[in-house]
């Protein structure tokens, strides 16, 4: 059978594979009657409903004749992997990572990292740029909210103590 | 006469010189996030509000609203001058006011829609106003039953105005309303779906989902496209003034603009983006005067009804959130979370309990509406600037300011870890063709609705007629059933998919 539909197969699986999820999940909590709801009844109504329409929705892709086939298309990786990583390595800096003895860097590493990572997503990398623009966010940050709206962030890096 | 009390109260409210700078700051960020494609008021509020924790909570909501209603101005701009939707609402006016601005008719295509917004903003600010206290009246009269039934409305509403296929938007809603029940049950106790992860056992924040799915997908969206469809190319604006033919034209096309976006607002589902298509199809049918250039090449009221519908849409959806409580799309959504950090329940005691803050609020939408015409139409020149800024400078700010605002929410970086799993699976649900406003709306309702269903059913003793014995609940409930029918039908479900496509 032919998948007439990529994009609506797929969704479909995935709402069916959420719904099963969430079912068993509340399946495990007391579930009780109308009357008496328990924690699980409300979540087990709404993940056999959400796998139904799942169901429904893969059957319709396999089913119904669409134009261009809905492709889903190639996943953009290169955006994808350094929007993410900007973001991860940002709360580490802001944070820290006492899993590898990794000290808070602060709010102002964060920007410079989260700003270089981020821009290597984009098309064109050019690094004198990168770094002025990093430069103005740290600053613009730095007076918008640590200054103005006194946001409480690590700021600089927190060396002792290591 | 008790309207204008109120009203005198509001606007001695509004007029304080620190409401009036957090209205200019809200109608000024509001342009500047509608003039930039790629960051919605939904982004902006969602990272905004961690930051509105030290203000006063009428101050606090008087900015937050101001960005909603100002990026329905600030999305014309771009589409007007750079062929590119600013917001999702201006989807439609980017068909005929591109066509002017080739025409080197971009001045009176930004005058119109900055006056049709102006006027359906006023109009929508007078309804909200008027219809506030009736509908609070009203609203004293439900009970669990009813408030359940309005939200499945609410919801069903939401997924019919929608764009795309139907089941998939309801599928979405189930699972934002599953997503929803993540986080410590109030009745039991219990802590579901929590993985045994504590900062679970709160729940997922809905700045996290908002940030992930809106702010972080939509840019790895963005940039995976090919450079040439985010090419910016600017037309130049000479003269302002439209012609005396112009306004004859655009005069009833507004009119029915803001007619149609009022209704539109204040029905649940409703809101900006349904409004200005509704009202982009409402004058394709109309008939064209002989000598009236055609829709698609440059027609006037192409672009002053939707402009002046989503500005109505705009102020009136603002009616069922201060009047129920009950959010009707995915911006007023954000504006409940606003209201429950200030402590304050979205309902119908806010009326009474808070009136400073419910007539200043709408006395500020009035005032946000004469600034925003003030820097949208004379200060033109800067916008036009502002969309030189290329993307590749902006994303990163973008993504840097999302960051920000997750971690500041609760000085935690769990939520940073959270923001990008979201960001992920936002990025999926572009790629398979689902869309993410009804999951964060379904996500707001999930707790308000279980409890809801579990009081209605605990006064009932488990009978479910409940629902429709009652006749506001049945009613409501008979309006949801109705919505689907109307939309299943097959000349309807054709037409909708037209509207949704024409370019």
């Amino acid at each position: 059978m032919n998948i007439k539909s990529q994009k609506d197969f797929f969704s479909g699986l995935m709402f069916m594979t959420v719904g099963v999820a969430f079912a068993w999940g509340a399946s495990g909590y007391t579930i009780g009657n109308g009357a008496r709801m328990g924690p699980g009844y409300f979540p087990l109504a709404l993940g056999v409903l959400l796998t139904f329409l799942g169901g429904v929705i893969t059957f319709k892709a396999l089913v119904v004749e669409t134009v261009d086939g809905h492709k889903i298309g190639a996943f953009a990786w290169k955006p994808l992997v350094f929007i993410i990583l900007a973001n991860l390595v940002f709360g580490a800096m802001i944070g820290g990572l006492p899993s590898i003895h990794l000290p808070p860097m602060g709010l102002i590493v964060g920007i410079y990292a989260l700003t270089f990572i981020a821009s290597l997503a984009g098309d064109r990398f050019n690094l004198k740029e990168t770094v002025a623009l990093a430069t103005i966010l740290a600053v613009l940050s730095y007076l918008a909210f640590i200054k103005l709206l006194n946001l409480q962030f690590p700021v600089w890096p927190v060396l002792a103590g290591v | 006469m008790e309207l204008f009390n109120n009203l005198a109260l509001g606007f001695g409210v509004a007029f304080t010189l620190q409401n009036l700078m957090y209205a200019f700051i809200g109608c000024l960020l509001g342009t500047v996030i509608g003039v930039l494609p790629g960051i919605g008021p939904l982004a902006t509020i969602a990272m905004l509000l961690p930051a509105t924790y030290a203000l006063p909570p009428v101050a606090a909501l008087i900015m937050l609203a101001g960005i909603y209603y100002g990026a329905q101005y600030g999305g014309s701009t771009t589409a007007v001058l750079v062929n590119l939707p600013g917001e999702s609402s201006s989807v439609v006016t980017v068909i005929d006011g591109y066509q002017m601005a080739r025409n080197g008719r971009a001045g009176p295509a930004l005058a119109a829609a900055g006056l049709g917004s102006f006027f359906a903003g006023c109009v929508g600010t007078l309804i909200l106003a008027a219809f506030a206290a009736p509908l609070t009246e009203l609203a004293f009269k439900f009970g669990p039953a009813e408030y359940f039934s309005l939200m499945i409305l609410g919801l069903i509403g939401a997924v019919v105005l929608a764009s795309g296929s139907l089941l998939k938007a309801i599928a979405m809603i189930v699972l934002g309303l599953l997503l929803g029940m993540v986080g410590t049950d109030v009745n039991s106790g219990v802590a579901r779906f929590s993985l045994d992860i504590p900062e679970l056992t709160d729940g997922i924040g809905f700045i996290v989902i908002a940030m992930g799915v809106f702010g972080y997908g939509e840019i790895i969206s963005n940039l995976g496209k090919h450079e040439s469809e985010r090419q910016v190319f600017t037309a130049n604006v000479t003269g302002l003034m439209p012609t005396k033919e112009d306004f004859r034209r655009m005069i009833p096309a507004v009119l029915r603009g803001t007619a149609l976006g009022s209704l539109l607002g204040i029905l649940p589902g409703g809101g900006a983006v349904m409004a200005a298509f509704a009202a982009y199809t409402l004058e394709k049918k109309t008939k064209l005067e002989p000598g009236e250039v055609p829709f698609g090449k440059g027609n006037i009221r192409g672009v002053a009804a939707p402009e002046a519908a989503n500005n109505a849409g705009a102020q009136t959806s603002f009616i069922p959130l201060l009047t129920l409580g009950i959010p009707p799309n995915a911006v007023m959504a954000l504006m409940v979370g606003a209201m429950t950090i200030h402590n304050i329940q979205p309902g119908p005691q806010v009326m009474t309990s808070n009136p400073e803050l419910f007539w200043g609020l709408i006395a500020s939408m009035w005032i946000g509406n004469l600034m925003l015409i003030i820097l949208n139409l004379p200060l033109i020149g800067i916008w036009i600037k502002l969309l030189s800024v290329p993307y590749r400078w902006l994303f990163p700010s973008i993504v840097l300011f999302c960051a920000i605002g997750v971690y500041s929410t609760n000085n935690n970086t769990f939520d940073i870890w959270m923001v990008a799993i979201f960001g992920v699976i936002g990025y999926l649900f572009i790629k398979l063709g689902a869309e993410p406003a009804p999951l964060l709306l379904g996500f707001i309702l999930g707790p308000m609705m279980e409890e809801y269903l579990r009081r209605a059913l605990l006064l009932s003793r488990g009978d479910w007629s409940v629902f429709v014995t009652r006749p506001l609940s049945a009613s409501l409930l008979a309006g949801a059933v109705l919505l689907l029918v109307i939309v299943l039908m097959p000349s309807v479900k054709s037409k909708r998919e037209e509207a949704f496509v024409d370019d």
